[in-house]
């Protein structure tokens, strides 16, 4: 009986050591072939979820899939985790998956601090870097670097089009509810010299403290201005707040309209179109804009759990497929290995995709496509789910994005 | 509280000799094998497990340790010791970015700028105490996170970036991990001992004395809160020098260091590792770092599961977990 358990121990053992032993020469095969491996780092369970999160990991899938990579055999997992919004939480994953796990992408990184911090760490361990959610302009000035595209948005673009745009359809005087720390200060100082430049003029500005709840009397204040135009250069909670208490207060109602600096359509579809109507905002891509954008959102909805994709997501995918692309050109082997060729080359090649349309990358790094002013439509013109803008103005390529000579990028001078 | 409370009555480096050498610093045996063991676990640690998570789990359980001297052998809890972490990472970031300092002097200068900090909040906070303590220094912290939100030094929400580790004493370039673990090791051990020391002495006797009965000690005739300010200082410098080696390990040093978020985090490495005990702080930062790292990849679920581990920890372990282990094998950690 003791002899039998033993040997049965025994021929259970060498059982599980059948599948080791069977799995050894196929993991040599796998290395034959090339494998890339894709890290989404962003945040999952805090403020920008819903504009990051598991739907830029399903866009990542998307563009894996739609590229046909696999059958030009190179293999590419994803994995992705929760930066939770803090530098150091992010650095250290990033610094691991490369080091250990061999990432060779990270994608997505909303927070501009820990956008920047990845920034760093990528181009020393010179990987791959795609960002589509951080929206720090510093990604493509002083701290640009040769293994980094800055995809989807940034600051000044926010600024430029909602500014300079908006001046365009006749709304001619601005008040500025500014948050008082520098993403604010720098919103504000870039949107006022649009605004000028396209001669209007701002009547005030009044700052209230990060994450305030009580934004009554500078809605006031903004009213008694007389202004067209009340400006938010605020983000996240601070100005989820300041739209709720303007529809309490019946600001749009009464014909003045609030620009948003920076929103997405998740925090439309969040605050409701009763709360959001009348809002003006800047994107540079709508499911809704055309058939090409209608076709990525039809291929990619049904892994969204009811998300639907915003600006950030479309970038993702966007910039996941034009990195496919350039490693098919390339060979699989040679991306892995120098991932500043590798950003050269796709600053080489013209882009094309469903979401953004044809387009180029930069020097500094800045992927370059149309940026659209959109307005939020009133509950009775909306037809559908997720039927939120109306488009009103269209800023060329050209004209959209920071000009190389001003962003002092040290990649440029060189 | 009791129980702890006779145990640390108990003369303890007499009671029961710790392993020789290390009696010295005040141990006793369970501390000493334990010590051993810690020893052990640096040395090999990083040719087990990934060198920069290490240094950040060093760097937040000598943070741990720095709180605990103040909350678990003087009784006070401060709840602003974000501004001491935080700034100590800012100045020292700045320090060897912008003035070119070499790491050690980095490191330094993030260890003064704490116990400058500490000083001043100290001497405004220690005039009270209990839940007054705590909100004053929870006021001062925020009035800090305040200032570096809007000094240009500190880069806003963008913080500091792309800090160079440069060269210890000018001779060892720290850009290789294993380098900067060496230095980082080093730095925790230093102060990890510096916080034994400063308990087994005379000074850290009344602080216990202060903690147990505060009018006892001042009949007594101590000075009760020039010894609470000392000790906030000590606490501070520490906290300042333990943020500016995190910050030279990342390279970064932003406002999540002196966010109010932090102070709570420092307060439940201790309450998990073990209140007024030698080694619970270090493993309650072992616990949390951990979770807030290998729990990463878990996307959403990081919180939820955060919460279901703090649940069982206050319920099962509710002196920490060097508090109820201690207890088990009927020693003191």
């Amino acid at each position: 009986m003791v002899q039998d358990r033993r040997s049965l121990l025994m021929s259970g053992a060498a059982l599980a050591l059948v599948p080791a032993l069977a799995g050894l020469p196929s993991r040599g095969r796998a290395q034959g072939a090339t494998s890339l491996k894709i890290g989404v780092l962003n945040d999952q369970s805090g403020v920008y979820r819903e504009v990051s999160g598991p739907t830029s990991t399903a866009c990542v899938r998307q563009a894996i899939q739609d590229s046909g990579i696999a059958a030009k055999g190179v293999n590419v997992e994803v994995v992705q985790a929760d930066h939770q919004n803090k530098a150091d939480v992010g650095a250290t994953i990033a610094r691991q998956w490369i080091d250990r796990d061999g990432v060779d992408v990270i994608v997505d990184v909303p927070n501009s601090a820990v956008a920047l911090a990845i920034n760093g760490i990528v181009r020393e361990k010179n990987k791959v870097y795609l960002n589509s959610t951080g929206g720090t302009t510093e990604l493509t000035g002083k701290q640009c670097s040769p293994n980094t595209v800055h995809w989807t948005y940034d600051t000044y673009m926010l600024a430029k089009s909602t500014g300079g745009a908006m001046v365009k359809t006749g709304a001619d005087s601005w008040f500025f509810i500014t948050a008082d720390y520098a993403f604010g200060h720098d919103l504000e100082r870039n949107t006022s010299a649009f605004v000028q430049a396209a001669g209007g003029k701002v009547l005030g500005t009044v700052r209230h403290p990060l994450q305030s709840t009580d934004f009554s009397s500078y809605l006031l204040q903004a009213q008694q201005s007389r202004a067209k135009v009340i400006g938010l250069a605020n983000a996240g909670t601070d100005t989820i707040n300041c739209v709720k208490q303007a529809a309490e207060f019946g600001v749009t109602r009464r014909g003045t309209k609030i620009a948003v600096m920076l929103m997405f359509i998740n925090d439309v579809h969040s605050l409701g179109l009763t709360a959001a109507q009348g809002l003006v905002c800047t994107e540079s891509f709508y499911w809704d804009l055309n058939d090409r954008t209608r076709a990525f959102t039809n291929r990619v909805k049904g892994s969204l759990g009811g998300n639907y994709p915003a600006m950030s997501h479309a970038g993702c995918y966007a910039s996941v497929l034009h990195y496919l692309k350039t490693v098919a050109d390339l060979g699989g082997a040679a991306a892995k290995a120098d991932g500043a060729a590798t950003v050269a080359r796709m600053k080489a090649m013209p882009t094309d995709d469903d979401c953004f349309g044809a387009g180029t990358i930069r020097e500094d790094g800045r992927k370059l496509h149309p940026v659209y002013l959109f307005e939020v439509k009133k509950p009775e013109e909306s037809k559908g789910a997720w039927d939120y803008y109306k488009l009103v103005q269209t800023t060329p390529a050209e004209e959209a994005w920071r000009p190389v000579s001003e962003g002092a990028c040290p990649l440029v001078r060189a | 509280m009791a129980g702890q409370a006779t145990a640390f009555t108990a003369p303890t480096p007499h009671q029961s000799p710790g392993l020789p050498g290390l009696s010295l610093l005040g141990f006793n045996r369970a501390q000493s094998i334990a010590f051993l063991l810690l020893l052990a676990v640096l040395l090999v640690g990083p040719f087990v497990l990934y060198p920069v998570f290490l240094m950040k789990l060093l760097c937040f359980a000598l943070f741990a340790c720095a709180f605990n001297l103040l909350i678990g052998y003087v009784g006070l809890l401060s709840f602003g010791h974000a501004m001491f972490f935080g700034m100590g990472g800012y100045v020292a970031a700045h320090a060897a970015k912008v003035w070119g300092l070499s790491p050690e002097l980095a490191i330094l200068a993030g260890g003064a700028v704490g116990a400058v900090l500490g000083v001043v909040s100290g001497w405004i906070a220690i005039r009270r105490q209990g839940i007054y303590f705590a909100m004053i220094t929870l006021a001062l912290a925020q009035m800090v996170f305040f200032v570096c939100l809007q000094a240009p030094f500190t880069g806003g929400e963008d913080g500091i970036q792309s800090v160079p580790r440069g060269n210890f004493l000018g001779l060892f370039s720290l850009a290789p991990d294993m380098n900067m673990y060496w230095l980082v090791a080093g730095v925790f051990l230093a102060g990890f001992l510096l916080i034994n020391r400063i308990i087994h002495s005379p000074f850290g006797q009344v602080l216990t004395a202060i903690r147990e009965n505060e009018p006892r000690a001042i009949s007594l005739g101590y000075r009760v809160d020039d010894y609470k300010l000392i000790a906030f200082t000590l606490s501070a410098a520490l906290a300042g020098v333990a943020g500016g080696t995190k910050a030279l390990v990342f390279g970064i040093a932003t406002l999540t260091d002196v966010y109010w978020a932090m102070s709570g985090e420092v307060v439940l490495m201790t309450l998990v590792g073990g209140l007024g005990t030698v080694f619970g702080p270090v493993l309650g930062a072992a616990v949390i770092v951990s979770m807030q790292n290998y729990l990463a990849e878990f996307g959403a679920w990081v919180t939820v599961i955060q919460g279901c581990i703090f649940v069982a920890c206050v319920l099962a372990f509710r002196a920490g977990i060097a508090g109820e282990v201690g207890r088990w094998l009927r020693v003191r950690l």
